[in-house]
Parts: C-alpha cells; sequence; structure tokens
C-alpha cells in the first residue's frame, strides 16, 4: 500500500509536470491568437475597414442620355429611344443552352440573334449581361415577366437605343454607334474615360457619333448603394444624377442632303458642299450609303458580307476616304500658280495643235480635243480645259513651285474635318517618289500633273475645300459639319467658330483671270454650258475627268466599248452665284464619264435649292446604261481608289 | 430545507466552472442573435440546446469517476460499433457519410467518439501496473488509430484531427517517452506528402488555399478573406452588437456556426477578443486545476484530456477564422450553434466536475 501510494505521488508530480508544459503551450498558443488578433484587428484595421467598405457600398452607374443629332431646321438625325430587351448573364445561369431554348419558347429568338449573342460573348465577360433579343415588344415583355421566375440569370431590361430616323440618308456624316470592344477599353484607359463609361455599352464608331463622342455621351450619374452578398441593392444611400450629351446641330439641312443623294440615282461617287465665307459644311454626302440601323445592337454577317463585300463599297466614307485624280478640276490652281508666280500673264496665248511635246522627245501628250483648240489664252484655256495649254504651263512652272502652291489650297493635306479617318491625298514631289519608288522625277509626269492626272489624289472633301478657298479669294476657312453644340438641358448653344485657316496671298487681278474663265464654263461654248443654262445665278466652275485606266499612245478612248467600272470618273466643282458665293461644291461620279454631263446636274440642283430653295423637277434619274458589273474583271484596276476602312483615333 | 435540497442538487458542481460557463454561454446567445440576422427563434433553439446540454452536465457531474472508468471500455466498443455501422449503412449528406440512422433518431457516432476515446485510454493506462511501457503506448496508439481511421473515411477531418488531438494528450499526460515525441514528429513531418496524397480534393484545397486565400477569392478563399475583412475591420472597439456590415450583409458564409467568431470579432472589436479568450483562458485553467489536484490515473489523464482537448478546438476554431489554421470545420466551443456539439461538450464539462466534486470520496 505504501509503496502504491509512493508511486501514485510520484506519477502525479510526474503528471503535474507534464501538464504544467501543457498549461505554457496552451498560454503560448492563445498569446500567439491574441498578437493575430492585434495585427488584423488594431495594426492593419485601416486596410480590413476600406475593404469591408468597399465589400458593402457599392456605386451603380446611372446612364445619361446621349445628345441628339439634329440637321439645321431641327430634324432629328439620331435620337434615343426605349426599348424592352431580353439579356442574359452566362455566369448566373446553369444550362445556358437549355435556357435560351426554353425562353425561345416565350420569346421569338432569331438564329441572328443567337449569332449576334455568341458573338458579344465572346467579347464580353462571364458576369456581364449580354442582349439575345432586342426590341421585345409590350406582348412579349409582359409574357416574359409573368415567367421571370424560372430564368434566373435571365433579365427584360428598358435600355437606351440610339435609332438613326433618316435611316441611309447623309449616313456617312452622322456615322454610328456601336458596342464598346477591347479595343474602345483600351482607348478610353488610355484617355482615362472608362470610368465615364461604366454601364455604358455603347461608344460612337463612325462619323460624327465617334467625332463628338466626349460631347454626345454625358456624363454618368451614379448611385451609391448598399448591397448584399450577392449583389441585390439593400437601399440608396446616395445619388448622384447623370448629365446628359450635348445636342449636335449640324450647318447641313436634310433636305438638301436628300436632294443631292437622289440626284445620285444609284452611281457611286461623293459630294461636298461648303459655304465658303464660314467653312460650314452644308452637304456631304457618300454614294452609296448604308442604315446606320444596322449598327447599334451589333450587325449580323449576312448583312455584314453584303455591305462589307460589295463591289460598290458603301461602307467607304468616299469624301474623306476616296481619292482620285482631280482631273482638269485641277487647272484652274496651276492657272493661278501660273499668274501668281508671273510665269504667264494675261495676253500670253498658245497656239494649240492637239498635242504638246517635251523638248527632244517625240512623245505626244495630247489634248482631249483631236486637232486643238487653235489660240487659247489662260482664260479661254480654263473655259474649254485646253490641257495643251497646262501641259506647258505645267512644264515651265516645275513640279515643285506648282505642289507647293497649290498646296495653300488644302490639296496633300488634311481639311481637319470633324470627322475622323481624313487621308491626306497625294501631290507628288521629286522626294516622294525616291521615297516611294526608288526613282528619280521624269519631267513628263510634271507635264501630266498640269492637268491633274498623273499621281496626283485628292478627296472629294479637298477638291470641294480647294474651290470654296477660290470662291474665298484665298481665304481657307476651316471646314466644319457641326454649326452649334447645344447643351439640352440650359438649352444654350455652342456656335463653331469660322476658323481661318490658311491665308494664300492673291492679286485680285488674277484671281479675276481664273473667276472669268469659270464663270464661262456654265456659259454657252464653256465644258458645262449645260449646267448653268437658265440658272438665274451666275455660275463658276469647272468640270473635270479622270482616267480610270491609262490609254494607249494613238489608241481611242471609247465609253461603250469600256467595262463600267474602267470608265473615267466625272469630277466638277462650283461655286455660286459667282459675285458672292455663297455655295462651294464638288461632286465627283464614279466611272460617270465626263464630268459636266454626268456629275455637273448634280451639283445644280444642290445649288438651285440651297440658292433659290428650287425643289428639282420629280423625274426618275437618267442613269447611264450599266451593264451589271463584271465582278471577274481584274479588280486591281477598279478604282474607287480608296483606302480600306478602318477606325481612326487620332 | 430549500437550502439542502439546493445544496444537494449543486454538490456536484463546480461552481467557477460553471460561472465561466455561463457566461460565456451568455455571450455566445448574443452573438447567435445577431449572426442569425436577428433571429429570435435560433436563440430560443439554442437555449433548449444548452438547457439539455447542461442538464446532461448535471447528470454526468453526479456520476462518480469509478463508476465512469468501469463504463468506458463499453462506450469504447459501441463507439466503435456504431462508427463501422456509419461507414456501412450511414446516410450521405454534403458529401460525406457522417449519421447513423437508430431507428429513433438520426446519430452521429465521431461526437460520442470523443468522449469515449479519452475515457478509453484513460481506462486502459490506469490498469496499466507502475510506469506505462512501450508496448502500452503502443496499443494505446492503435486505440486510437481505428476511430480516428474510421472517422477520417467518412470524412471528418476536423473531428478525426480533434479526437487524434484528445488521444494523443492521455498519451502526453501518460508519460509518453520526449523521444518518441520527437521521433514521432519526425516521422510525421516525413509522411506529410503520404497524408497529403491521402486527403480528399477539398481537403487538400482548403490547405492549399490557406496558405495563399487570394489564389480563389471567390471559390473556396472566400470563405477565409471574408472572415478576415471582418475581424480586422471590427477594429480595436468593434463595430458594435448588430452593427457588424459583413456579418449581417451575408458576406461572413457560416456564420452562426463555424465562422461565428468573426461576427463576435467584427462586433466586439479586438477587446472583445480579449475577454472571450480571457474566459476561455480562465475555464482551461480551471481545468488544469482539476487535473493536477485529481485523485488516481483515471481521473487525472481524463481531465487534461478533457480540458487540453477543449483548448484545442478553441485555438482551431479562431485559429481557422482569423486565417492561421486551414478551415477544417471545427465550431467554437460554448458559442456556435449546434445541439450535438454543445451536449459533447458540456457532457466533458460534466466529466470534469465528477472528477473535481468526488475526488473526497475517492479519498476515504
Amino acid at each position: 500500500m505504501g509503496t502504491e501510494f509512493k508511486n501514485d505521488l510520484h506519477e502525479q508530480h510526474y503528471f503535474r509536470l507534464r501538464l504544467g508544459f501543457s498549461g505554457l503551450v496552451v498560454l503560448a498558443l492563445f498569446t500567439l491568437l491574441a498578437f493575430r488578433f492585434a495585427y488584423l484587428q488594431v495594426k492593419q484595421y485601416n486596410h480590413y475597414q476600406t475593404l469591408a467598405e468597399s465589400n458593402r457600398i457599392s456605386l451603380v452607374p446611372i446612364l445619361p442620355n446621349r445628345g441628339l443629332i439634329l440637321d439645321k431646321n431641327g430634324v432629328v438625325l439620331a435620337h434615343n429611344f426605349y426599348v424592352y430587351a431580353l439579356e442574359i448573364t452566362p455566369a448566373k445561369v446553369k444550362d445556358l443552352e437549355a435556357t435560351i431554348a426554353e425562353v425561345s419558347q416565350l420569346v421569338e429568338i432569331s438564329t441572328s440573334d443567337r449569332k449576334r449573342f455568341n458573338k458579344f460573348r465572346q467579347q464580353s465577360r462571364n458576369f456581364e449581361s449580354i442582349p439575345i433579343r432586342t426590341h421585345l415588344n409590350e406582348i412579349e415583355a409582359a409574357k416574359f415577366a409573368v415567367n421571370h421566375y424560372r430564368f434566373p440569370g435571365v433579365e427584360i431590361k428598358s435600355r437606351l437605343f440610339r435609332h438613326y430616323p433618316l435611316g441611309r440618308l447623309g449616313s456617312h456624316m452622322v456615322g454610328y454607334i456601336g458596342r464598346i470592344n477591347d479595343k474602345d477599353l483600351i482607348n478610353l484607359e488610355k484617355s482615362g474615360d472608362i470610368s465615364n463609361y461604366k454601364g455604358s455599352d455603347h461608344i460612337g464608331k463612325s462619323g460624327l457619333e465617334q467625332f463628338y463622342e466626349h460631347r454626345l455621351h454625358g456624363t454618368t450619374g451614379f448611385q451609391q448603394v448598399e448591397i448584399d452578398a450577392d449583389g441585390y441593392a439593400v437601399r440608396v444611400l446616395s445619388s448622384n444624377p447623370p448629365i446628359a450629351g450635348d445636342n449636335l446641330i449640324l450647318s447641313a439641312d436634310s433636305k438638301l442632303q436628300a436632294i443631292a443623294e437622289t440626284a445620285f440615282g444609284d452611281r457611286r461617287g461623293a459630294l461636298v458642299a461648303i459655304n465658303p465665307k464660314t467653312g460650314a459644311v452644308l452637304s456631304y454626302v457618300s454614294q452609296p450609303t448604308f442604315d446606320p440601323n444596322l449598327f447599334v445592337d451589333g450587325i449580323d454577317t449576312e448583312n455584314w458580307q453584303l455591305l462589307n463585300e460589295s463591289l460598290d463599297k458603301p461602307l467607304v466614307n468616299r469624301p474623306l476616304r476616296g481619292i482620285y485624280p482631280p482631273g482638269s478640276t485641277f487647272k484652274p490652281f496651276v492657272a493661278l500658280a501660273g499668274l501668281e508666280t508671273g510665269k504667264r500673264t494675261p495676253p500670253f496665248a498658245i497656239h494649240d495643235a492637239g498635242f504638246f511635246t517635251l523638248p527632244g522627245s517625240s512623245h505626244r501628250y495630247r489634248d482631249w480635243k483631236p486637232g486643238g483648240h487653235g489660240i487659247v489664252d489662260m482664260q479661254r484655256a480654263i473655259t474649254i480645259s485646253c490641257d495643251t495649254f497646262f501641259y506647258g504651263l505645267a512644264m515651265e512652272l516645275g513640279i515643285e513651285k506648282l505642289t507647293s502652291f497649290v498646296r495653300h489650297f488644302g490639296f496633300g493635306r488634311k481639311s481637319g474635318l470633324d470627322i475622323k479617318g481624313e487621308i491626306e491625298g497625294l501631290l507628288p514631289t521629286p522626294e516622294w517618289k525616291m521615297r516611294r519608288y526608288k526613282q528619280p522625277w521624269y519631267p513628263g509626269e510634271t507635264v501630266i500633273v498640269g492637268i491633274g492626272q498623273g499621281y496626283t489624289l485628292v478627296t472629294p472633301l479637298q477638291l470641294a475645300q480647294a474651290t470654296a478657298i477660290l470662291a474665298n479669294n484665298g481665304v481657307a476657312m476651316k471646314p466644319h459639319l457641326v454649326a452649334q453644340i447645344q447643351n439640352p438641358l440650359t438649352g444654350k448653344s455652342l456656335t463653331s467658330p469660322a476658323i481661318v485657316q490658311d491665308k494664300v496671298k492673291l492679286n485680285s487681278d488674277n484671281i479675276e483671270i481664273v473667276k472669268r474663265g469659270m464663270i464661262d464654263v456654265t456659259l454657252p461654248g464653256g465644258t458645262a454650258a449645260s449646267v448653268g443654262a437658265n440658272a438665274g445665278y451666275s455660275i463658276a466652275a469647272k468640270t473635270g475627268t479622270a482616267q480610270v485606266i491609262g490609254i494607249k499612245q494613238n489608241a481611242k478612248y471609247d465609253e461603250h466599248s469600256i467595262n463600267e467600272r474602267h470608265r473615267d470618273h466625272a469630277l466638277f466643282i462650283a461655286y455660286a452665284p459667282a459675285e458672292d458665293p455663297k455655295i462651294a461644291l464638288a461632286v465627283i461620279v464614279e466611272n460617270g464619264g465626263h464630268g459636266g454631263s454626268a456629275a455637273g446636274p448634280i451639283a445644280r440642283k444642290v445649288m438651285d435649292y440651297y440658292l433659290l430653295g428650287k425643289l428639282p423637277p420629280v423625274e426618275a434619274i437618267k442613269t447611264d446604261i450599266i451593264t451589271p458589273a463584271n465582278a471577274t474583271g481584274s479588280i486591281s484596276t477598279t478604282i474607287p481608289a480608296v483606302v480600306p476602312e478602318e477606325e481612326f483615333h487620332d | 430545507m430549500i437550502n439542502r435540497l439546493l445544496h444537494h442538487l449543486i454538490k456536484h458542481v463546480d461552481s467557477f466552472l460553471m460561472t465561466c460557463l455561463l457566461f460565456t454561454l451568455l455571450i455566445g446567445l448574443f452573438v447567435l442573435y445577431s449572426a442569425s440576422g436577428q433571429d429570435i427563434e435560433r436563440v430560443y433553439a439554442q437555449s433548449i440546446n444548452i438547457a439539455v446540454a447542461l442538464s446532461c452536465l448535471w447528470m454526468v457531474a453526479n456520476i462518480t469517476p469509478y463508476q465512469l472508468e468501469r463504463f468506458a471500455p463499453y462506450l469504447y466498443i459501441l463507439s466503435i460499433l456504431l462508427l463501422i455501422g456509419v461507414a456501412l449503412f450511414g446516410t450521405i449528406s454534403h458529401g460525406a457519410r457522417r449519421w447513423l440512422n437508430i431507428g429513433i433518431a438520426q446519430i452521429q457516432p465521431s461526437e460520442i467518439m470523443r468522449i469515449a476515446m479519452p475515457m478509453m485510454l484513460a481506462w486502459y493506462f490506469s490498469k496499466c501496473e507502475g510506469k506505462p511501457k512501450v508496448g502500452h503506448f503502443a496499443f494505446g496508439g492503435l486505440l486510437l488509430a481505428i476511430p480516428v481511421a474510421l472517422i477520417m473515411k467518412q470524412p471528418d477531418l476536423g473531428t478525426a484531427l480533434l479526437i487524434m488531438a484528445s488521444g494523443f494528450y492521455i498519451l502526453f499526460l501518460a508519460g509518453l517517452n520526449w523521444k518518441f515525441l520527437l521521433g514521432g514528429g519526425t516521422l510525421l513531418a516525413a509522411l506529410t506528402p503520404v497524408f497529403w496524397f491521402m486527403l480528399h480534393d477539398y481537403q487538400r484545397k482548403r490547405i492549399e488555399i490557406l496558405l495563399d486565400p487570394t489564389q480563389d477569392p471567390l471559390g473556396a478563399g472566400y470563405h477565409t478573406i471574408q472572415a478576415i475583412i471582418a475581424i480586422g475591420s471590427g477594429g480595436a472597439a468593434g463595430k458594435g452588437w448588430l452593427n457588424g456590415t459583413q456579418a449581417q450583409l451575408d458576406f461572413l458564409p457560416e456564420r452562426t456556426t463555424d465562422f461565428i467568431f468573426a461576427v463576435f470579432s467584427e462586433e466586439f472589436g479586438f477587446l472583445g477578443n480579449l475577454l472571450l479568450l480571457t474566459f476561455f483562458s480562465l475555464i482551461i485553467m480551471r481545468g488544469l486545476t482539476i487535473a493536477s489536484q485529481a485523485k488516481g490515473t483515471f481521473s487525472r489523464l481524463l481531465a487534461g484530456s478533457i480540458t487540453l482537448t477543449f483548448f484545442t478546438y478553441a485555438f482551431v476554431n479562431m485559429g481557422m477564422v482569423s486565417g492561421i489554421l486551414p478551415v477544417v470545420g471545427v465550431p467554437l466551443p460554448l458559442i456556435s450553434y449546434g445541439g450535438t456539439s454543445m451536449v459533447t461538450l458540456c457532457l466533458s464539462f460534466g466529466i470534469l466536475m465528477s472528477i473535481q466534486t468526488h475526488k473526497k470520496l475517492v479519498a476515504t
């Protein structure tokens, strides 16, 4: 018993040692916990406090109304309206296919809707809400609303949609908006506007919609809401209303636009009309056009292929990005160069035998009129468009003097119009040729620049602007489409100022000679006498014809034997009234043949309406007999010399 | 008369321990009210759980340690059989086979094993003649390994680890050689890869995410990250009762059970945490005192193991919620909502009180 008791005491002692050790471990570990708590709750408190706040408070963006686009008379070109859209958040849906199949029993979902949905899905994140059907009618919306509980992750949203009520009219000018893509996001991030686009799905993609994006979009409002872990709003803490975007009021008139576009019929081409005194663009036509409404929801594949693969290239913004040889419309500017540099003085005249040869060469630069025009002075050279006269003048001027002079009229550089993507065209110089072709400049190339051929390329906008500068006696006004930017809340508008871009110093006697020549163009004996007939106001103009394919020496150009798309482009520049110009314009009809007969009448209709308010007679527009475009014809020579359309962010 | 009846009623209740328990339970009810989104029904339900558990405590406290000792091997064998029953016929819920339908009710044999395991080992070492030898520890280890393996298979990693801990405390307190401890520790470290291989995918994931919760912020790491945000944003004094945004706005998962500590911590802050740690420490100190004063090997070992196991529960739960231990699914003792664990816990405290209040009887 005694030893057992002793043993027990020994055991108890040993046990207590171990128990004491355990107690120390307990103390140590609890101390560790206490330090952990102190670290989290005292040292890192601010950090976790912030995290908890951001967990709890969510900013819900409220989209602003996008600004309207109106013509000068207040006719709506772009506006917004609310439509019901059925949207799916893929992350919240278990079986996407099954859900869509079930939903489609309630609300019709077409194959193109599906295709578009799949396209958007690839471009967006899983937790973003993606439209599967838009423009639901009231019945469809109600039908789905009743069954909403069956489809978690599918929701009906009332969305502001952009709509272009006039459709195809002026679509290259107005442009369109489309869904924000990755590239847009990167740009928004760069420009620091990304936070203003929280909740925005759309952004201007072309035309004025793109250029004035920052004015049209408006400022996104925010609601600060307390949310639970599932993201549902529990209550609103504060609210910051959105500010609607500004309205754009154009200097163009939709009626004039309609007249101009109708005048083209189904021919391709471009027209730009400018007020020479202010730079305000009065009409901006690119034919054929397209319906911008197709792009708002994301264009479907079939329509896209139709537009993109059409030989007529309806998506090309021709006034801005179509490049053409100016042809004879270049002559008034070359003439001015000759007069201003003193290479030509008024009594100077040539005897035109129908061709020009360079000294020591037998190559004949032919006049358009076989046999020539006889005695021709400067004024008459313009009126009858004498090639021989300008061959010699160009030669004497030399390419450098010639291009550096006409550059003042806006050729070879951007005009600064308020649409992105403008291209510069081309005024060739020996340096340019060396850079581009690694070849020296040949004198013969100078000769043909004199009549607007060769390497020279201009855009319709440049041609119109040059005409406006000429009409305005050398004062270049910056062209602009938007006349006023209007704040929709206050109704106050900001008028686009008339900005003097450049001033060409011109002798008034010299300019008078050129203008006289141009006025005579629309008078009997001129190349566009029919355009000026019975106008009731005086028109100064110049016709032009630009070769699409080269014609061999001694070969004859026969309008009817040639493929329609290889026919010459018809060009026409004009301003009126000649004594006090109010409108200056350039018209290009692709493969239209002669400028006076194909492009001139279009210009006349525009001027008639603009100056006199006269509507063109109701008549079917007589188009040249057009054989169906021979699609197998060599496409490389089928100029509309256009640069592929891209998006521009300069 | 009434005084004598009262005396008779509470003579086997350790008043110091009981006071600490009641305070902690009360804190638990307040936290539960907040954590459940102010659901008073939950608080009633938990009050009933507590009442049942305290009755069990009182009953066990009135049983002598001697009776418990005799009962120990039978309880152990019964528990093993039930665990085998679970493995064969158990009902599956949430991907784990933990429950057994015995006709009248669903029971969770692993909970019974929490009590049975330390009792069995304490009984076994009390039967050893003199100082336990290597063989005794080896056999003790085997007695421990069988139920742990069965529970791990269910799988219930949290309970398995804690039962392993409770058995290990007996072995340690019974005098397991330090060499073995160190050797075992080394062996365990060496076997970690094997152990890792045996774990279920979700268990592995939990450990991986413990090391870096940001790895999966919306998935498995979500619990830990949200809990840490709750604790950290509580600050020194807390956001105040019912004002914890993390808890009230549903960001905290399992917030009435395993993660209730995050709710407490968010609303009562660092000071509240220290208070809770203090209560836990008092309970543990009292338990260790009872163990050190206990008469007889069985009582001593059992009291020590029960106390250290209680500590382990508390430490593992607070450790996992505050992000220093993996999420193993262990409730916070006395605070978390749940009937079964409350009863098991109070049974073990009943044993402690029995040991404390019956030692004079044993001594005479």
